[in-house]
């Protein structure tokens, strides 16, 4: 016990101020100090550049692998480097390295500095570091922290627990993962503001055999927490969710073709407002005019049950985040209030063109990217019904729980998502469980169909990553139960 | 330091780490520069210039396997990569099937046949690359008076080195670009909604690469051809790949046809080696060895010689791609399909899958098609590997007698891949290369169509 409470003492130390933690480590571990930064925002900004911004990053990735009742490999990775940008009206330059000695710095920013006009050299830049006055993330001992065996026997339990729920089991795939983040933003304006980001994410695949028919079926979660996620979700809990998955689907059968009430259990259904909506608001197609939702805030666009917020602010979970990857605070944004369009998810460039507050969203995949709009943990309120009204009300229907994921055309608001465990709805009985099928659908016509929605709200355990223009980010998804009046499902069964 | 080449690099970290202990090791290193110009309604949007180096190290001692990346190659950070490296492997269990591919299998010869190298890309003026992206946008942005807006045009190019080397005395390295210029265009549909489309040339030289104007045209032609696409009924109906959605039916059978998926069981092509799946139009191949392709490469990811591999010979589906590992499994021999990143173990798949052409002119296909669907759009991730089903979100065209009838929006089609390869009964002879996949238009007799 004393090693934990030593551990817990010290993390607790780290995360009461991240920021002052990251800019501690790239000071003395690489030499960069405001000094250092000063100078290179000054190189930056040395060709007429409007703004400037430094996004140092130290990466290190762990993952250990079980297959088949064998530790396949341990892979471990570390990244680090800079990405430089440098912002002329709405026109970006940007250049990065991977190594972080002085020259190799001042040459990136003087290439990301080519974007401006020939202006002058800036006057001396004035830093200022600013704590995080709040973390979202789990206070135990982090995942990367913790020593190979204890991993390995996680991996084994997991094992063990989805071979023991049924003979059919006959493969077990199983991997713990884990990431350490420290990044450093550094801006024109002045603000130094740093974070310490811990991810973990827990997965099994189960194979179920009978005979010569053969499922299989995944499931994970994680979170920005540590080992303590293991006593909320045990190894044993993830393991026969997989299992069962892949053991219901033995006695699947063909979904309905054609459109159909859809109702959407709570948790990771969130998928539906990721893909018929959240995109649709990330400000940047809005400020482009390519998005299905451009000038549409004060309108209707949902039915007057949904509520819909993006919220980095959730302790713990994996979408969440202190700051954003521009250095700003993340918080709490309405985007939809009883099916009236609020507003926007910003980063800086979209929020100045829209004349509006940042709203924390700038977020980026590494310091090779550069900085887009994106989601963080975006849910749905619950509503007044119960989850049985939902199921009762329906004739003849399906009823969703998980998915494997989903895509959306943001220009026209057209999504698709695909399940992975879904039933018939019969009499408002659910009934057989259904193969893999697809959700068709339009956002703003979707959301104007929600017609019952749940007080039974969850989060998605985390799993989830969003993927836009080649840049993947952790996001968090919820849902209360829901349902939808009519939706296409992509079935083989006509009639 | 930087200034090492990749194969200097994947050298010394073969070299440091048979010294730590390791029984066989391998590693691959990159560098590269990546240049992207993007530009939207005519200004600058972007320019980003950076260049980069990554290796990867694959250390196995006593059977047992660890992989490590980084881009940290000052000395005494190398030398401490290396060394967690070899002791990061003992968490491993022994697995008596890890291991390099015998000596025999490792290439000898280099890329140079290959044209894999284009020394015009590199010395590509940033003027030359701006004017590029500007009259491919102002193409698409002019093409139409429906065409009322633009996600921009973007030309990016890479001009790198690849190396790998690894402890059986295997060491070689080659240049290697690519150029890729893509943009996409919207049209303001009457019902409020918006229609765009997308559309790209990936190549690995300048020559080859897809005119600005004309690829500029092709997008807008695509989005003002959605104009009025409305949803379809639900009905049972023959359903057209246009070829670069033909080729993502063949990337997804591919998906099944890899050692890693059989081992797995994840497939529902196990088991079935030899067997007619296929109707006789099917020849599916994978093929490292076409010159100047975007999947080209001399050897696999663990150095052994590339060749081609015919995965469907007229239906019948003849085998597996295999790596070391997923070969020595399953008792084959690795196919040199070994697909390599710097942080994760090799893994088998297709460099360049071609579904190969027939003789059948693809606007016959059309003409030859009561009724039917033409795929012009896939979405989402409705396939799994393990049992073939298959459902996909589409957008296309309705054809009637033989004609386009009207656009399809907000539909999905859905079947089985096995049923899917049986009853294709029409291939085009208009095979189109797509970056590292190339495919014909065809057509699958009959497959669910769901719409209201």
């Amino acid at each position: 016990m004393a090693s934990r409470l030593l551990r817990t003492f010290a993390t607790m130390t780290r995360m009461s101020d991240p920021s002052h933690e990251a800019q501690q480590f790239f000071a003395q571990r690489y030499g960069i100090d405001s000094a250092r930064i000063a100078s290179l925002l000054s190189d930056a900004l040395a060709q007429g550049g409007d703004f400037a911004e430094l996004f140092f990053e130290h990466r290190t990735n762990g993952a250990i692998s079980l297959e088949d009742q064998q530790i396949k490999s341990a892979l471990r990775s570390v990244e680090q480097g800079v990405g430089i940008r440098v912002v002329k009206g709405d026109s970006i330059g940007y250049a990065y390295t991977e190594s972080l000695d002085p020259e190799a710095m001042r040459l990136a920013a003087g290439t990301a500095a080519r974007i401006g006009d020939g202006g002058e050299r800036p006057t001396a830049i004035d830093t200022t570091p600013v704590g995080a006055s709040e973390s979202f993330y789990g206070e135990d001992a982090l995942l990367s922290d913790e020593p190979a065996p204890a991993k390995v026997a996680l991996l084994e339990r997991a094992d063990r627990a989805a071979r023991a729920f049924d003979p059919s089991i006959a493969r077990v795939d199983a991997s713990i993962a884990d990431e350490r983040k420290v990044v450093l933003v550094a801006r024109s304006d002045g603000q130094i503001v740093g974070d310490v980001q811990p991810l973990m994410r827990f997965n099994v695949m189960a194979l179920s055999e009978r005979g010569e028919n053969r499922q299989t079926a995944r499931t994970g979660g994680g979170g920005r927490l540590g080992v303590e996620y293991f006593d909320r979700v045990t190894p044993e809990d993830t393991a026969r969710e997989a299992a069962r998955q892949a053991v219901l689907l033995q006695d699947a059968v063909d979904a309905p073709a054609g459109e159909v009430p859809v109702v959407l259990a709570a948790g990771d259904s969130g998928i539906l407002l990721h893909e018929a909506i959240g995109h649709g608001l990330e400000a940047d197609f809005n400020r482009k005019g390519t998005s299905n939702y451009t000038d549409r805030i004060g309108h209707a666009v949902a039915s007057d049950l949904v509520t819909v917020i993006d919220d980095a602010t959730i302790e713990e979970s994996r979408g969440s985040i202190n700051v954003d990857d521009e250095g700003n605070p993340t918080k709490r944004n309405t985007l939809i209030e009883g099916g009236i369009l609020r507003g926007y998810l910003h980063d800086e460039i979209s929020a100045r063109h829209f004349n509006a507050e940042p709203t924390g969203s700038g977020r980026r995949q590494s310091f090779k990217h550069p900085i887009m709009p994106r989601m963080t943990n975006t849910y749905m309120l619950p509503g007044p019904s119960t989850p049985d009204e939902v199921v009762a009300s329906v004739e003849r229907g399906i009823y969703c729980v998980s998915f494997s994921g989903g895509q959306v055309n943001i220009s026209n608001g057209d999504f698709v998502f695909s399940t992975t465990e879904a039933y018939l709805i019969e009499k408002g009985q659910i009934t057989a469980p259904l193969r893999t099928t697809n959700l068709i659908g339009n956002g703003p016509e979707a959301l104007s169909r929600v017609s019952m929605v749940a007080n039974d709200y969850a989060l998605s355990d985390g799993r989830w990553t969003c993927g836009k223009e080649g840049q993947s980010v952790p996001v968090g998804v919820g849902l209360p139960t829901v349902l939808v009046s009519a939706m296409t499902v992509g079935g083989t069964q006509l009639g | 330091m930087a200034e090492a080449t990749p194969l200097e690099l994947a050298g010394r970290a073969v070299e440091l780490a048979s010294a730590r202990g390791a029984d066989q090791c391998d590693a691959i290193a990159f560098s590269h520069t990546e240049s992207t110009v993007s530009i939207r309604l005519g200004d600058i949007e972007k320019l980003i210039e950076a260049t980069s180096h990554s290796l990867g190290l694959r250390v196995i001692a006593g059977g047992r396997t660890a992989v490590c990346s980084t881009s940290d190659f000052t000395p005494a950070a190398f030398e401490q990569f290396v060394a967690e490296t070899v002791e990061l492997a003992r968490i491993s269990a022994p697995d008596e099937y890890a291991g390099l591919p015998e000596p025999e299998l490792l290439a000898s010869a280099g890329g140079d046949a290959l044209q894999l190298y284009d020394e015009r890309i590199e010395s590509l003026p940033l003027d030359d690359r701006i004017d590029m992206a500007r009259s491919c946008e102002a193409a698409a942005l002019g093409f139409d008076s429906r065409i009322t807006n633009s996600e921009g045009a973007s030309l990016s190019t890479r001009v790198g080195e690849v190396a790998l080397a690894n402890s059986r005395g295997f060491a070689a390295g080659y240049p290697a670009t690519s150029i890729s210029l893509s943009t996409e265009a919207l049209a303001d549909d009457e019902d409020g909604k918006k229609r765009n489309a997308w559309w790209f040339s990936a190549e690995r030289n300048l020559r080859s690469l897809l005119d600005p104007e004309t690829l500029g045209r092709i997008a807008a032609q695509r989005a003002v051809d959605q104009l009025g696409a409305r949803k379809t009924d639900t009905k049972r109906v023959p359903v057209i790949f246009e070829p670069m959605m033909a080729a993502r039916l063949a990337g997804d059978v591919a998906g099944c046809a890899t050692g890693g998926a059989l081992y797995r069981g994840a497939t529902f092509l196990a088991g079935r080696t030899g067997e007619a799946i296929g109707s006789p139009l099917v020849t599916i191949v994978d093929d490292p060895t076409q010159p100047a392709r975007a999947g080209s490469r001399p050897f696999d990811g663990e150095g052994v010689t590339a060749h081609r591999n015919v995965l469907f010979q007229e239906g019948r589906f003849e085998g597996f791609l295999f790596d070391c590992y997923t070969a020595r499994r399953m008792d084959a021999r690795t196919t040199g399909s070994a697909q390599r990143g710097v942080s994760s173990l090799p893994e088998p798949g297709p460099a360049n899958l071609i579904f190969e052409p027939g003789d059948t002119p693809a606007e016959d296909i059309v003409a030859d098609t009561q009724e039917g669907l033409l795929v012009t759009a896939l979405m989402g991730f409705g396939f799994n590997p393990t049992t073939g089903d298959y459902s996909r979100g589409v957008g296309g065209f309705w054809i009637e007698n033989g004609q386009i009838a009207y656009p399809v929006a907000e539909a999905n089609i859905s079947g089985d891949v096995a049923s899917m390869l049986a009853g294709v009964d029409a291939v085009g002879s208009d095979l189109t290369w797509f970056g590292s996949s190339a495919a014909p238009t065809v057509r699958v007799a009959e497959m669910t169509v769901s719409g209201v």
